[in-house]
């Protein structure tokens, strides 16, 4: 049932041209599992829906004032019968989702580590005005709008912001969270396949925000090794003075790799605003990392 | 002396703004220079303006909220038109601009054109429902008229002078403190929220004591009418809600304002703590709009279907469940903040509860209609578009509810689809389904059908259209409030969402057409018997149309639910009292409109700093408001003899419309309406 319904939903949803939507075609075991809760809870609710929608065009045709034929039961109001259906129909489907809600809510909170033999990768995310920093502790590099991880590892984000509110979302890989300035959110993800998928800030932000988008790219692990090679020739180093030219606010700042970053860079931007009395708002190079 | 005010605040910025500033200060002029034309400024000020008879100030409410509605529409068009148009490109608008329409767009339409014409509503039914002669406090229907009107006044003017918030409708910080939008955009958004919550808080307060103190005698709660009962559960939620929404406001202004630090990154501030308190407000606000939606679909179906309502109980302990669970939901607008997942599952699981309710209420309708004699009238046609299409919405609703699938569909055009598929058919086809029903009883005539159907279909048509590819853009992981994009695959649906607004805009137009016929022709179309549908159910339909300052001459006593229909059916409804009785009714007052625009001038002057004007508005209403405490005589009587008079006319008039409906349509039944108004 749930799979025949899945695949009417997929077909349905080709049918517009969506077959290669993010949502509807996941890269990852996140959103995938996220678009089945979805098709799924749909295809239940089709049990009220299908019925509202007969009863409305059957009784508005058949009980219009000119169709005297029709019976006519100006005094009728109540059916204990009917009302028992009218209430436990709905109720017996929330009853039903609900328990699939529970579960899954539980399955994929977005701070939960996903099931993988593979020690997951961690990237520190930084939302600034208007792109994305991802600092990667373990390779002591750091990258501007670009995000490349191995794929068939999992990936550990720990996220925060160095501005306003932003919201994290790459749509293949799934689950949005925020991110917000003086605190740290989590994200577990994971790519099957390597590919290039779109990511971006999905809160408004600005004059930026709508070009604030980046690209997340699964490669094979040597290819990952590469690439961390790749960064780590790069001249540039995020110490402090460099991070601070690079919160200023820009709009489609171009890919930029960093072959050193200052030690605790990251919890230094959440300490900076957590710590009360350090700054006032401007972001002064000199306090971070310290 | 004028604070930050300089000559820069003009929009010589871009040329659409210009525009925008020169339709909306023309159009002032036009109505002033039309208004002094036809020398109407003195009655327009004593019958109108001034006035606290609550059928009048229901129809100013709802001409404020159309006109409004003419305005967010606007908006809406020029953002479906930008985003048509906008793929790697800037557009036709800056992205400054864009993001004042999309705040100003969400901003108006909720506070500035839903409320007003839901408090419109309930101004012109309510009393009448219940068997009362005017709201509990009269004087303050009107304050509240006029603060709604101030603020909507601030909204407008922002168009002119200076900017509009660009932090959207909800204003989250710490995007919207002062170290992110330094000018004034938000502080209009802060100012206008403030003054018009202080009308919303006041109309609640007003309709909670007069369904529980007027009713007239006989009428128990559960023999209200069931519009009554939802218009009672949602001022109670604005009770409730508004205070919340209020607090958020003016601790924002205070960080803005004071340079505090309730919202800020910094210094202990934390955005957690206002948008927690802004959606406590927020999602009982979208109960506090559909309900009285709902009351208005269970009295079309009913009226238009010649039947009692099915399920009245059912439909009214469905309306107090959703209320109670309206106030259970709020964390289900951040799902993505990063709460554990037994919080984000308890909201999603309470959100999801309130289908259930809501669900049975489409069946009662439904079934309401079930055997009926259906009058296709337009009213009908708004309700089953409303059935048919807000069951999507509702589905779409319960999928959000559930965290994982939020967190795909949080903050993107799916979103947007959602909501605006719950609150298009079912808070503003609603309306516009009330307001055919109860426009003859405000007006005396009825509204021109045939422009009706039309307008209708345009917004059935145009909003599938608008609001589908929205859908499937959430598909894609299109964000709301983009000013450009960069993904070709988008634009197709974009183009068909622009062409849906531009249906919708055939739709205002047929609205604006059935309008003007309708006034051109109102002779034609006059209700002398009070009760157009001839199946009227409810004590409204007793009185003439437009009913006499006071209403009733007589307070009926009810028996049952469904009241005037028993009285025809027992051939009681139309009996001639012995002799009828002086009546008192509250005298105009013009502390309402004064208090409105001494609010105005309390909130530009906020917004620019002009801290002097602030001081002196400020005290001005507060000596307004102790002036008017010292005013012991508020009332005036309509004497006995010309109580009778007026009802004589009355019933002259339904016998002549039995035999000479020609000579009827001239009879000056409704001169009751124009009694010298016996002003201040």
């Amino acid at each position: 049932m749930t799979r025949a319904l899945l695949f009417g939903a997929c077909l349905l949803l080709a049918g517009c041209g969506l077959s290669t939507a993010p949502i509807v075609d996941p890269k990852g075991p996140v959103t995938l599992v996220e678009r089945d809760l979805l098709f799924t809870a749909a295809g239940v609710m089709l049990i009220v829906l299908i019925p509202v929608w007969i009863m409305a065009i059957v009784f508005v045709r058949r009980y219009r004032a000119a169709n005297r034929k029709a019976a006519y039961r100006p005094d009728w109001d109540f059916s204990l019968p009917i009302e028992f259906v009218v209430w436990s129909v709905p109720a017996a489907i929330v009853v039903t989702l609900g328990a699939l809600l529970w579960a899954h809510t539980h399955k994929l909170d977005p701070y939960r580590a996903l099931d993988s033999d593979v020690a997951p990768l961690q990237v520190e995310v930084v939302a600034q005005d208007w792109k994305w920093l991802f600092i990667y502790p373990e390779q002591q590099i750091a990258v501007v709008n670009e995000l490349v991880f191995p794929s068939g590892r999992p990936l550990s984000l720990r996220i925060t912001s160095d501005t306003v509110m932003n919201s994290f979302f790459i749509p293949a890989l799934g689950s949005q969270i925020y991110a917000m300035a003086g605190m740290q959110t989590r994200l577990n993800l994971k790519a099957d396949e390597p590919g290039r998928f779109m990511g971006r800030n999905m809160q408004y932000s600005g004059d930026g925000f709508s070009q604030q988008y980046f690209e997340a790219i699964s490669v094979s692990q040597e290819d990952f090794e590469a690439w961390v090679a790749k960064v780590k020739q790069s001249s540039e180093a995020l110490d402090g003075a460099a991070y601070a030219a690079l919160a200023e606010p820009s709009i489609k700042h171009p890919v930029t790799y960093y072959s050193a970053v200052e030690a605790n860079l990251f919890d230094g931007i959440i300490e900076k605003y957590a710590n009360p009395g350090m700054s006032h708002g401007t972001t002064s190079g000199s306090s971070l990392g310290q | 002396m004028l604070g930050k005010l300089t000559i820069d605040a003009l929009p010589f910025y871009s040329w659409v703004a210009m525009g925008g500033a020169g339709v909306t200060v023309g159009g002032a002029l036009l109505v002033m220079a039309v208004i002094t034309y036809f020398g109407k400024w003195r009655y327009l000020w004593t019958e109108w303006l001034t006035s606290l008879d609550h059928k009048r100030i229901g129809i100013m409410y709802i001409v404020l909220a159309l006109v409004m509605l003419v305005r967010g529409f606007v908006d809406a068009i020029m953002m479906r038109a930008q985003q048509a148009v906008a793929l790697n490109s800037e557009g036709y608008l800056p992205p400054d601009h864009f993001d004042q329409i999309f705040s100003s767009h969400g901003t108006i339409m909720i506070f500035f054109m839903a409320m007003p014409f839901m408090t419109g509503l309930l101004n012109i039914a309510v009393p009448l429902q219940i068997g009362a002669r005017d709201v509990a406090f009269p004087f303050l229907n009107s304050v509240s008229l006029w603060m709604t009107a101030g603020g909507a006044a601030l909204v407008m003017i922002s168009l002119v002078i200076g900017k509009f918030s660009t932090a959207g409708w909800t204003g989250y910080p710490p995007y919207s403190g002062i170290e992110y939008s330094p000018d004034v955009g938000v502080d209009y958004w802060i100012c206008a929220l403030l003054i018009s919550g202080v009308g919303s808080t006041l109309a609640g307060i007003n309709f909670v004591v007069t369904i529980i103190k007027r009713r007239a005698p006989g009428m128990t709660l559960m023999r209200m009418p069931l519009f009554t009962w939802t218009a009672l559960i949602s001022s109670l939620l604005m009770v409730f809600a508004f205070p919340a929404l209020t607090v958020a406001c003016a601790l924002l202004g205070l960080d803005r304002f004071f340079g505090m630090h309730f919202f800020t990154n910094e210094d202990g501030g934390n955005l957690m703590n206002y948008i927690n308190l802004f959606w406590i407000w927020g999602h009982p606000e979208v109960y506090i709009l559909i309900l009285p939606a709902f009351g208005i679909f269970s009295e079309v179906v009913s009226t238009l279907s010649a039947k009692r309502l099915y399920g009245y109980r059912s439909l009214v302990y469905a309306t107090i469940a959703i209320g109670l669970l309206s106030f259970c939901v709020w964390l289900h607008h951040f799902f993505t903040m990063g709460s554990s997942a037994n919080v984000n599952a308890v909201f999603g699981i309470a959100t999801m509860v309130i289908a259930v309710p809501t669900g049975v209420k489409i069946f009662d309708w439904l079934l309401t209609l079930f055997r009926g004699r259906i009058r296709f009238h337009p009213s009908i046609y708004w309700t089953i578009g409303f059935i048919v299409t807000f069951v999507i919405g509702g589905m779409s609703g319960v999928l959000l509810a559930m965290p994982p699938v939020d967190y795909l569909f949080h903050n993107s055009t799916f979103l947007v689809a959602h909501f605006h598929n719950a609150i298009i058919p079912g808070v503003l086809f609603g309306y516009l389904a009330g307001f055919g029903l109860w426009f003859p009883k405000a007006m005396g005539f009825k509204l021109n059908e045939r422009w009706g159907f039309r307008a209708f279909w345009c917004w059935l048509i145009g909003f599938y259209l608008a609001f589908m590819p929205l859908y499937v853009l959430g598909f894609h992981g299109m964000a709301r409030r983009m000013e450009t994009y960069n993904v070709a695959e988008w634009q197709p649906y974009l183009v068909v969402a622009a062409l849906g607004a531009v249906v919708i805009l055939c739709g205002v137009v047929c609205q604006v057409i059935q309008m003007t016929l309708s006034i051109r022709h109102w002779r034609e179309e006059r209700d002398l018997t009070g009760d157009p549908w001839v199946h009227g159910r409810s004590l409204e339909w007793m009185t003439s149309s437009p009913p006499p300052p006071y209403n009733f001459a007589v307070i009926p006593t009810v028996k049952s639910r469904d009241a005037f229909h028993e009285m025809k059916r027992h051939g009681t409804a139309y009996r001639r009292p012995a002799r009828y009785e002086d009546i008192y009714m509250p005298k105009n007052s013009a502390v309402g409109p004064l208090l409105g625009g001494l609010a105005f001038l309390l909130g530009f002057a906020a917004v620019w700093h002009i801290w002097w004007l602030v001081a002196v508005s400020a005290l001005a209403i507060l000596a307004t408001v102790v002036i008017r405490c010292f005013d012991d005589d508020p009332d005036y009587c309509i004497t006995a003899a010309e109580v009778e008079a007026i009802e004589n006319r009355r019933f002259e008039a339904m016998a002549l419309a039995d035999t000479e409906p020609e000579e009827a349509a001239r009879h000056p039944a409704f001169a009751a309406q124009m009694l010298p108004a016996r002003a201040t």
